[in-house]
């Protein structure tokens, strides 16, 4: 029994499709854009936003708002369902089957209803969009959402895996979000974590994260193992937690090591099975240099190290999907990314960071992701 | 469905503590009761003091649960996952971080505060306390349901490392609404 990607979609500044993301990314075009004071906020961001009009639009184009409770729906909402439509209709699975199960990956939700004079509390929770977005296609499972830190997006496909592995389904719809909002921005800024120009992962220079916001959506689905399949295949996940700090990662890179190793036990992958190891790449101090950390001790310092982050920032509950999507897209085209904002190494450890666009005929990789509360989760994919 | 069993529970409200079904002790008109329960315990821990209610709700019945299972405590061990889940996330700690924002005149973000408005922090309070490098996840539900909790806590049995979940619904509303119901499911 194999898992393989039978549906797919992307929303972001960079285009509404995997394909013209892909083209944005070839041609080392960035999202993100200097604000001085967006939305008033008291300092100046880098920040990747997609624009209100093309999302609005798209919405109503794609989305039949009669099978809605109400046609007024938050950036959140409409980032969740257009991309879990789009994918949904790509694939080709029957999104009412009970065989069908809807996952949503996301960090924060509709957070920014919080400002609202009246608050709806049961609509914060990305749970509620959830069951929006189960309920718009006559899904009758309870809808799950995984909402651990920024490697939620993984986490999500690794819970598809095994209710796929299992046979409790026969195909899962992941759908990662998150809408950017003063709450976030915020946030980020009071923990000295956002830089205030373009990223540079792993670079010598990083001053830290931008942050971006991003759908992107997989339909995994079981199928018998045939050798002429040519869809990409998830061989395996796993999560480790650093027990160390909720919000600072560990010094040794403990959890993402014990991830990867898990990983390449598991898929019996080592470094020279792999085109890429398509990385967290924040750009912050700490989290670059515990990843490089976690690479050198799982043997994997002579793979190729890519991350996305120059192109869309950190896009949060959407970065572990839409990062995927992405590798598997230049894989497709027997690319690996360039890292967009590498200046030099600037980590303890010799990786190789893909500076330009490689080219590759191996078509297997890991991702790689850490967040807050000490968790990390690595993937292992190939096609 | 997997052959398991659930060797332990506590179930912690605002009013009572239960573990292992017996009632172990009622709120006091007046103590803030998780506090009670911390010092009840002997639990020395100062760390306590700095987290937000979701993870004191989580971190209490916790403590209480692992006392309860008597065995060594915080041994490294990477075959324990931990595996919670609620409704609303990091309510208690978004609606605080909130007004530290709301007002332009008085803007001014603690992160002391946002580093709670996750949901998951709690597993990671609880992996931190007792050295659990294993799996932890946190999972939200439309609503409290044994069946989508069971079946995400055999899913977790899936990783060949995992022989044993720490898992259960934590949720934290306010001072005067929280609720913790936790078990330890191990593998047979």
């Amino acid at each position: 029994m194999i898992v393989r990607k039978i549906g797919e979609s992307m929303i972001t500044p960079l285009g509404f499709s995997v394909e013209e993301n892909f083209q944005a990314v070839l041609g080392m075009r960035s999202a993100l854009r200097h604000y001085e004071h967006c939305w008033n906020l008291p300092f100046p961001s880098y920040l990747s936003l997609i624009q209100d009009d093309l999302l609005e639009a798209a919405f109503q184009e794609e989305v039949e708002l009669t099978r809605l409770p109400s046609p007024a729906c938050t950036r959140f909402e409409k980032l969740s369902l257009l991309s879990a439509v789009k994918a949904v209709r790509q694939s080709g699975v029957d999104p009412k089957s009970e065989r069908v199960l809807f996952v949503l990956s996301s960090t924060k939700g509709n957070v920014s209803l919080l400002s609202e004079k009246t608050v709806d509390m049961q609509r914060i929770t990305p749970a509620h969009t959830a069951q929006l977005v189960a309920d718009y296609f006559g899904n009758p499972n309870t809808p799950i959402t995984v909402s651990n830190a920024c490697i939620s997006g993984l986490c999500a496909q690794m819970e598809a895996y095994r209710c796929l592995q299992s046979g409790q389904y026969d195909a899962v719809v992941v759908v990662g979000a998150d809408a950017l909002s003063p709450f976030i921005v915020a946030g980020f800024q009071s923990l000295r974590a956002l830089s205030v120009e373009q990223c540079h992962p792993f670079s010598d220079n990083r001053k830290g994260l931008n942050l971006g916001e991003a759908a992107a959506a997989v339909v995994w689905e079981a199928a018998e193992d045939h050798a002429l399949d040519t869809s990409w295949k998830m061989m395996g996940a796993a999560v480790r937690n650093d027990a160390n700090h909720i919000s600072g990662p560990s010094r040794t890179g403990e959890g993402s090591y014990r991830a990867l190793q898990a990983v390449l036990q598991r898929s019996g992958l080592s470094d020279k099975d792999l085109a890429c190891l398509n990385v967290h790449g924040t750009a912050t101090l700490y989290n670059d240099e515990m990843e490089a950390i976690a690479i050198d001790r799982a043997g994997l310092a002579s793979v190729p190290v890519n991350a996305l982050k120059g192109y869309y920032g950190h896009t949060l509950g959407a970065a572990g999907v839409l990062e995927v999507l992405l590798t598997m897209c230049a894989l497709d085209h027997g690319l690996v990314p360039a890292t967009r904002g590498f200046e030099g190494l600037g980590v303890s450890v010799p990786l190789q960071v893909s500076a330009e666009m490689m080219k590759t005929t191996q078509r297997t990789f890991v991702k790689l992701l850490s967040g807050f509360g000490g968790c990390n989760a690595a993937a292992a994919f190939t096609c | 469905m997997m052959k398991k069993r659930i060797t332990h529970s506590v179930k912690l409200t605002r009013q009572t503590l239960e573990v292992d079904g017996k009632r172990v002790a009622m709120a006091v008109e007046g103590e803030p009761f998780l506090t009670s329960l911390y010092h009840a315990a002997s639990i020395e821990y100062p760390k306590f003091f700095k987290m937000d209610l979701l993870c004191k709700v989580g971190f209490i019945a916790s403590e209480y649960l692992l006392n309860a299972e008597g065995k060594e405590r915080f041994q490294p061990a990477d075959d324990r996952a931990v595996l919670l889940f609620n409704r609303n996330s990091s309510w208690n700690a978004d609606t605080t971080f909130q007004q530290t924002i709301v007002n332009p005149e008085e803007f001014y973000p603690s992160p002391a505060v946002f580093v709670y408005t996750l949901p998951n922090i709690v597993t990671g309070e609880i992996a931190i306390r007792n050295k659990y490098h294993g799996e932890s996840d946190f999972i939200l539900l439309p609503e409290m349901s044994e069946a989508a909790m069971e079946q995400a806590i055999d899913r977790a049995f899936l990783d060949p490392a995992t022989t044993s979940v720490l898992a259960g619904w934590v949720e934290a509303i306010s001072e005067d609404d929280f609720e913790a119901f936790l078990t330890i499911t191990e593998g047979c």
